[in-house]
């Protein structure tokens, strides 16, 4: 124990050992943290909400309407001008969801009173951005909505329109 | 009890087994009195022998055990709630209406489970200001506060889970309003929320990971930290001594058995309050609404009564600020109180001193006043984000607001210090006081005043809530 057989070093013995048993223990704990968190990651209910959902025809939905799809969450949004949004209906402020008002033509938040235009644009605060959109896709004029796919936005543009 | 009857050296099995349950209730001598109480487990908790002072009611209010006469409510109840529960969506909402209709008084435990925990966060709350009113965190208990601190968040936790399991649409909405708190928190949020949520809104999966953190996780942190502290109150030299505000030198302690003194009246204290809430519970149900839609947001959909301030606060500013900086900055504060706030001279005095009672009354007093006529201001009069329209909304609907509301703290906080000449620990007390005050009233607001879409109404005109 009194012989130092590497003498250009000042870490003893005992210290490398305390500070190796430190680093594997912190290791180890880390990987049970690891193991914790991927163990309760959420798991995707696939098959109701998430689904890609076909909910009919273009012409089933005539221009300037709005129609609650409720098993997919989301309102289909045909504009005055043909084009279609699917706007999920969960408010960006706290989560609450959003009916469309139809008298004043626009959708109201019960919570918190944010308003949103048809677009989703946000009208009154305090929602901090527009409603968030799913992916809308039209094949041989029948529509298709994909759930799985939640697309946020900070401002409303064109191309988030889709046109049959 | 080591010793027998020397008459009867060979007691028979029923006495062995008695005479090792029961303590000899009257031992002969001195010697075997003491060792009876101190063989007693209740002087496992407590101080064999206490300072007479501390045994005043009107001193601790005795808020700290009747909030583990609470817990001990909530852990039998919760325990038999069990039997009649099943955590999936409906289930649990038709399990709670078979409770209430087919099973023995599922009904009164149901309701003495519901209301011993919101009564809990009431007590727990009043406890911590016990605390800090008299200065009893300061050095050495700076850790046993930080301890409560910990304990006062996972019972709001507790009772957080708990509000979803009955699956209705207050639960429902509730959590949903809750829960979306989360996700403005920068970075993590949306994977914070995804996590806690266990999908992208509540669902079967929210409902299980509430029902396992509000059954397993949550409780058994609540039971170590409640052991750990009972054990540094004792470590810490027991109560604070309650001092005369005039009282100079070190008060006169006369020391009292544990024994009956402090126990009975643990005893009879416990019992009044149990009576109390079975009253109650036997006359007040728990709410119940209907079962929860996800499709249909009440209006107004309210968070649980005590998160009501802060969703106040989120109708005033941006989220981030209103559900995070804000909240983070004042729990901040509370978890460094006792390394700020270190006058030991004072401590056993409640207020402080004579002036920290008139700056008491002032901020109570200013309190009660801005409060309400700032949220009418806010509500009615500014509106940033309409005079600044291209200018981000943290800004307008964040920065700004608060900083109309930080300016007048400081500025009262400034005049208290060069006109009354307020020590430290007494501009603390004015702060902690305005600011508990003003949050008292917005959850007050949040509760009675707003209405169907948020917006503001006389309690007595309140409409009825749509579905």
């Amino acid at each position: 124990m009194t012989e130092n057989t590497a003498p250009e070093t000042n870490v003893s013995r005992r210290d490398f050992l305390k500070v190796a048993w430190a680093f594997f223990g912190g290791l180890a704990a880390l990987e049970v943290g690891g193991i914790f968190l991927a163990y309760l990651q959420p798991r995707l209910a696939e098959g109701e909400f998430g689904a890609h959902l076909d909910i009919g025809l273009v012409d089933d939905y005539p221009p300037g309407t709005v129609t609650h799809i409720s098993n997919g969450r989301f309102y289909l949004v045909r504009l005055p001008d043909g084009g279609f949004l699917a706007v999920y209906h969960r408010c960006t402020h706290l989560g609450c969801t959003v009916p469309w008002d139809p008298a004043i033509q626009k959708f109201v938040c019960p919570c918190h009173n944010s308003q949103f235009d048809d677009n989703g644009m946000v009208e009154n605060p305090p929602a901090p951005r527009p409603l968030d959109l799913f992916p809308v896709t039209i094949e041989n004029g029948a529509v298709r909505v994909d759930t799985g796919t939640i697309l946020q936005r900070q401002t409303f543009d064109t191309a988030q329109v889709v046109y049959p | 009890m080591t010793e027998t009857d020397p008459e009867n050296q060979n007691p028979s099995l029923l006495r062995r087994i008695r005479a090792r349950l029961v303590p000899d209730a009257h031992p002969a001598d001195d010697r075997g009195r003491m060792r009876m109480v101190l063989d007693s487990l209740i002087l496992h908790l407590h101080p064999p022998k206490v300072p007479d002072r501390t045994l005043k009611w009107t001193y601790t209010w005795g808020l700290g055990g009747l909030s583990a006469v609470l817990m001990l409510i909530l852990g039998a109840t919760g325990a038999i709630l069990l039997n009649n529960y099943t955590p999936s969506a409906p289930q649990a909402y038709l399990d709670i209406l078979e409770l209430r209709s087919n099973v023995w008084f599922g009904e009164l435990v149901r309701n003495l489970h519901h209301w011993s925990a919101n009564l809990l966060v009431i007590i727990a709350v009043l406890h911590l200001l016990r605390v800090f009113l008299t200065g009893s965190y300061r050095a050495p208990r700076e850790l046993n506060w930080l301890i409560g601190v910990g304990m006062l968040l996972l019972v709001l936790a507790a009772n957080f889970t708990g509000y979803l399991l009955p699956w209705d649409q207050l639960a429902y909405w509730a959590i949903t309003v809750g829960t979306g708190i989360l996700s403005y928190i920068p970075l993590v949020g949306e994977w914070l929320s995804r996590l806690v949520l266990g999908g992208p809104e509540v669902g079967a999966s929210t409902l299980l990971n509430f029902y396992s953190l509000h059954i397993s996780f949550i409780p058994l942190l609540i039971f170590g930290l409640m052991s750990f502290h009972f054990w540094r109150v004792r470590k810490d030299g027991g109560l604070t001594l309650p001092r005369r505000i005039d009282e100079t030198e070190e008060p006169r302690v006369e020391r009292l058995t544990t024994i009956p003194h402090l126990v009975r009246k643990e005893l009879v204290f416990a019992l009044v309050w149990i009576a109390a809430i079975l009253i109650f519970a036997m006359l007040v149900p728990a709410p119940l609404e209907d079962i929860a839609n996800p499709g249909l947001s009440p209006n107004p959909a309210k968070a649980p009564w005590y998160f009501l301030g802060l969703q106040e606060l989120l109708l005033h500013f941006h989220p981030l600020v209103a559900g995070i900086i804000l909240p983070g900055l004042a729990m901040l504060g509370i978890f460094l109180l006792p390394f700020i706030d270190i006058n030991t001279a004072s401590v056993g005095i409640y207020f402080r001193s004579r002036r920290g009672r008139s700056l008491s009354l002032l901020a109570l007093g200013l309190a009660i006043l801005l409060t309400p006529l700032w949220v009418l201001l806010d509500e009615f009069i500014l509106d940033w984000s309409a005079w600044l329209p291209s200018w981000p909304s943290l800004i307008t609907n964040g920065l700004i607001p608060m900083t109309v509301v930080l300016l007048p703290l400081i500025l009262i906080d400034d005049w208290a210090q060069k006109h009354l000449r307020a020590d430290l620990e007494e501009r603390i007390l004015f702060l902690v006081i305005f600011l508990f005050t003003a949050f008292g009233i917005l959850t007050a607001i949040g509760i009675f005043f707003r209405g169907p879409g948020m917006n503001l109404y006389w309690p007595w005109l309140m409409p009825e809530v749509v579905h």
